[in-house]
């Protein structure tokens, strides 16, 4: 398993992937893994009220990560809560199954359901 | 170049209804036509704004339904979907419709029934239009909230209270309009011991789930004093796309798609921010309006708070914001949503608003769709 963010020829960085590349439009070609690096809380929040299938509370932020000076950006649960701040230091922890697939409105087999949490370091 | 002009306007009560959405769409067409004294069958197109009414009730082909239903048959009929923005982008197809000359005579009628769901069920429909790679973490639009209220209020040094002042004032507003879902006044002090819902944000932040239609009659200016003695011209309006992904912006404080629709709004009315009178925003959370604010250049980035604490944006203020109560207090039927807040703007610029008329000859609506992920801004005037 990985953490794959996506690089098109000209260095642009995006995760996830897209088929064209947002910032100059070339096809991107390569993936860097982000599963072993640590990233910084850009903002943080604690959901209490949560989809079916969604574990209540849900902590979530958006962290950061430097790919050879390229800024590349993710949305992940938190494994906990406690002691995040904006700007603390994270890193991704595997985590098989994000969510129930099969209680919310998606079609199950339409998505990939295991993904990483930020773990505080 | 002959205008495109708004000769009638209706919206239904807003709430917990019992009517299914197609009778909510027919109850606010039907009372749109009789506004202008124009029957169904002088309609030649007709547009149905709605994100959802497949996956809340199971009811598709709702414009066929609405057509049959007004009498409307022959017109040609278009669904808009574009999620809480599909009223904005209906009022962009109704417009083009008219200017483009290919109808003369265009309803427009946004609606959803919503209600009959869980908060639960209806926050995931609404989250359906994430990302996967943002759904399965269980990202939702009340999420996306949390997230860029701490950023703002760390970014920018707001104290908390202010947004619970734009709560206190949508409230304040919606007591005076007989459509509103909630027709009652909130303190401060409620807000913010209200139950947190997305840290920091709480309950009294976010809209409620709501049932409700609106619809707006398109026409020609240059014959719109055969239908109606006044009428209000759409003089600009510009839609707009950001990322679908929401982490991937550069600024999570910062609305691309709104700077970008309003540019386009501007530039067509021939218009700047310091020339609107009165606008309506989409408050689905409170930190929204001081985002939109800014970034339709009513205020500095970063001030829009300061402005909501000054009083600027109260009814008596500078520039009233949200005079209907905004989807705060009146309200948030999501395709319903985009089309009442022109409503809104029409009865206001025609002087019909009752105890909430504020003075102003310019109106600005600004409707988001997702996260900022699609949004149309649409400025109306006095002719
Ligand atoms: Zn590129």
């Amino acid at each position: 398993m990985s953490f794959d963010a996506h690089r098109c020829p000209n260095g642009h960085v995006t995760y996830p992937g897209h088929t064209r590349c947002p910032e100059c439009g070339e096809e991107q070609t390569e993936t860097v893994d982000l599963a072993e690096r640590t990233g910084t809380v850009v903002t943080w929040t604690t959901s209490q009220a949560t989809p079916p299938g969604v574990r209540e509370p849900n902590h979530l932020a958006i962290v950061e990560f430097s790919v050879e000076g390229e800024s590349v950006r993710a949305l992940g649960q938190l494994t906990t809560a406690n002691g995040v701040e904006i700007g603390s230091e994270v890193e991704p922890v595997y985590e098989e199954e994000l969510r129930d697939p099969e209680a919310g409105i998606r079609e199950p087999d339409s998505q990939e359901w295991d993904g990483y949490r930020f773990e505080p370091v | 170049m002959d205008r495109v002009a708004i000769i009638g306007a209706s919206m239904t009560a807003f709430g917990d209804r019992d009517a299914w959405v197609r009778e909510l769409l027919a109850e606010a067409g039907d009372a749109a036509l009789r506004d202008a004294g124009v029957d169904g069958d002088d309609l030649d197109h007709l547009y149905v704004s709605n994100m959802a009414s497949g996956e809340f009730e199971g009811q598709t082909g709702v414009p066929n339904a609405l057509a049959h239903d007004l009498g409307a048959l022959g017109a040609y009929t278009q669904r808009v979907d574009q999620t809480s923005a599909s009223g904005g982008a209906g009022i962009y197809a109704a417009w083009q419709s008219v200017a483009s000359g290919a109808s003369e005579m265009t309803l427009l009628v946004g609606g959803e029934k919503m209600t009959h769901k869980t908060t639960s069920e209806a926050t995931d429909v609404i989250a359906s239009l994430t990302h996967p790679v943002e759904y399965k973490h269980g990202a939702t639009l009340p999420g996306f909230a949390g997230l860029a209220a701490r950023k703002y209020l760390d970014e920018y040094d707001a104290p908390r209270e202010s947004l619970g002042k734009v709560a206190v004032k949508n409230h304040r507003n919606g007591v005076d309009n007989p459509h509103a879902q909630f027709r009652k006044e909130v303190d401060l002090e409620t807000v913010l011991n209200s139950p947190i819902i997305a840290d920091p944000l709480r309950l009294y932040d976010f809209c409620p789930i709501t049932d409700g239609s609106a619809a707006l009659l398109f026409c020609p200016e240059s014959v719109a004093e055969e239908y109606a003695d006044d009428y209000v011209v759409v003089s600009g309006i510009g839609g707009a796309t950001d990322t679908h992904v929401v982490h991937e912006r550069e600024d999570p404080t910062t609305m691309q798609g709104v700077v970008e629709s309003s540019e386009v709004a501007y530039e067509m009315a021939d218009r700047g921010p310091e020339d609107v009178d009165l606008a309506e925003l989409h408050d689905m959370f409170t930190i929204l309006e001081f985002l939109q604010s800014e970034d339709l250049g009513f205020f500095e980035k970063g001030e829009g708070w300061q402005a909501v604490e000054d009083g600027v944006t109260d009814r008596d203020g500078d520039l009233p914001i949200n005079t209907s109560g905004g989807l705060k207090s009146k309200g948030h039927p999501l395709g319903a949503s985009g089309v009442a807040q022109a409503y809104e703007l029409y009865v206001q610029l025609l002087g019909e608003a009752g105890d909430r008329q504020v003075e102003g000859s310019v109106g600005l609506a600004c409707n988001v769709g997702g996260f900022d992920n699609c949004v149309t801004t649409t400025i109306l005037e006095q002719p």
